[in-house]
């Protein structure tokens, strides 16, 4: 099993006193904290190695160009891709699905198609997909959820018609901690001829995930939920999306010649990153790929659904609690609410002992309609909690739902 | 009494939390709880502040040259303030409310509530309450 007090000494930040008590961090759904490895690489960037990559004869872009390739090939590994240009660097999951849904819509995409999407996704898997139905008469889709609030997969298969064409879908949901069952997803979507896209924003902090494996489409995710630092995620395609799918954003960096009349665009993954991109934050990125890659990702796995389940159980044993989303099976999150209290009181009070959580819709209003509830507290583990904390947490849950009754 | 007189005796009142922050939220729970009920009717989408988790409703009157507000929340923390916020602004003349500085949040220690980052609809409640009154201001 893995060493937390080790792990918890790379993590500067968890030393800090909020409110005269220590820091507890449950927030790590919104974003994880660094350690110092991340955190040293990208100093050491700025130190030592900044310069503009690609096409550049001097020793530092060389050294710039390889650290930023380097962080490609680290996370290709992790994911388990053999082509390492088939990831795209992107300043996150949001614009990564931006990019796929706009250059969807300029090839497979024709007006009246539909989409299918899930009740728990995410707004930012959501939005991209509505502008273009929207513009185009298009329609969104939604598998259900089931009475444990799961995807309904027996209603999936239903949904789809001729005119569907793609499915996006959370790998985990970020509100619930519920994972999709993608295996099944894929071949239900395969028959059926649909683009598959999977959010993994939720999923790829917390479990391993194999691109060969999974025939996933498209996949994405962000840095700064895995350990990295914020402004940078991936955009994984296949090897036939990665020569076919139109671009939708060009610029320097992603041109063999241009001339006013005519561009040739470059091969594999420079023709989607113009511009000059988050040198730092790749490298950052990188190195939080290897900072997972010493403990590894399933002992990361274990330990967080050890203290799922441990929260869980602690949390039913309150009879003023209302938990969503309880399984056994769980990614990083739970969510649940004090009886006749509003979320935010919860969170505003917790934060008072120094707990840090996420109060509110975590930008999933669909989920919370079909809930109906406004909101939800959010407890969302990284590898650096401990049952203490836990235990800390509901001692002080406790006096809040004395306070608030 | 004045705004100046009613910030001070809310200053007086939580001096005797000190540092008991536990004492402190539960007399604004308190308050929240005690915070005369809006009408029904006044809970309608236009006097509706949205703040992006907690919900506020203000409803302005004006009798004899002075503002009257009632409002709720559907957060009991947001509420308590809110409460505060009636009890300092309410039943004043539109002047005094468009000078108020609200200054007696930071000397209670709530100044973090007032912060626009808080996404509790308190900013825009009470510049929702200073619009009232320069609406009312001849």
């Amino acid at each position: 099993m893995i060493d937390v007090l080790n792990i918890r000494n790379q993590f500067p930040i968890l030393n800090q006193k909020i409110n005269a008590n220590t820091l507890i961090y449950f927030d790590n759904g919104a974003t994880v904290q660094k350690p110092l490895s991340v955190i040293n690489a990208i100093n050491n960037y700025y130190t030592h190695s900044n310069a503009n990559i690609h096409r550049g004869v001097h020793t530092l872009s060389r050294i710039a160009s390889e650290l930023y390739e380097n962080s490609r090939t680290t996370i290709a590994h992790f994911f388990n891709v053999s082509n390492a240009q088939q990831l795209i660097f992107t300043s996150g999951t949001t614009e990564s699905i931006n990019l796929i849904a706009q250059g969807l819509s300029k090839s497979i995409l024709t007006e009246g198609d539909e989409i299918i999407l899930s009740q728990y996704e995410h707004h930012s898997n959501i939005l991209p997909w509505q502008l273009w139905a929207q513009e185009n008469n298009g329609h969104l889709k939604v598998i259900p959820l089931n009475s444990n609030q799961e995807l309904d997969l027996e209603k999936f298969e239903t949904l789809i018609t001729k005119k569907t064409k793609i499915i996006s879908i959370a790998h985990v949901s970020n509100t619930l901690g519920v994972i999709s069952n993608i295996e099944k997803i894929i071949k239900i979507a395969k028959k059926h001829n649909l683009v598959i896209v999977l959010d993994g924003a939720q999923s790829a902090p917390h479990m391993q995930i194999d691109l060969q494996k999974l025939e996933v489409d498209f996949f994405v995710c962000s840095a700064h939920k895995m350990y990295g630092p914020t402004g940078v995620g991936i955009l994984y395609m296949n090897e036939y999306w990665l020569n076919n799918l139109p671009i939708s954003k060009t610029g320097g960096g992603t041109i063999k010649s241009v001339t006013f009349n005519e561009t040739i665009y470059a091969e594999g993954a420079l023709r989607f990153e113009p511009g000059t991109p988050n040198i730092s934050g790749v490298i950052g990125f990188g190195a939080a790929v290897n900072f997972i890659n010493e403990i590894k990702i399933e002992n990361i796995y274990k330990h967080e659904l050890e203290l799922i389940n441990y929260i869980q159980n602690k949390l039913l044993e309150l009879p003023e609690v209302v938990l969503y989303g309880v399984s056994n099976v769980k990614a990083g999150v739970i969510s649940f609410n004090i009886k006749n209290n509003h979320p935010f009181d919860v969170g505003t009070l917790l934060d008072k002992y120094g707990i840090a959580v996420r109060t509110g819709h975590h930008c999933t209003q669909p989920l919370m309609q079909f809930l109906q509830i406004p909101g939800t507290v959010r407890v969302s583990f990284a590898v650096y909690n401990t049952k203490q904390e836990i235990d800390f947490f509901i001692e002080k849950l406790k006096k809040v739902i004395l306070m608030l009754s | 009494m004045t705004i100046n007189e009613i910030e001070n005796e809310i200053i007086e009142e939580f001096e005797l939390f000190g540092d008991d922050w536990e004492g402190k939220y539960e007399h604004i729970i308190d308050l929240g709880k005690n915070l005369p009920i809006i009408k029904p009717e006044y809970k309608t989408e236009n006097n509706l502040i949205k703040g992006c988790q907690s919900k506020v409703w203000l409803h302005t009157d004006f009798e004899n040259g002075k503002l009257i507000y009632t409002a709720d929340s559907d957060a009991i923390i947001t509420k308590g303030i809110v409460a505060l916020m009636v009890r300092v602004l309410s039943n004043q003349p539109p002047k005094a409310i468009i000078n108020a500085e609200l200054n007696f949040m930071k000397t209670i220690g709530l100044m973090e509530h007032l912060s626009p980052t808080r996404a509790n609809g308190l900013v825009s409640m009470i510049n929702r309450m200073k619009q009232d009154a320069i609406k009312f201001n001849t």
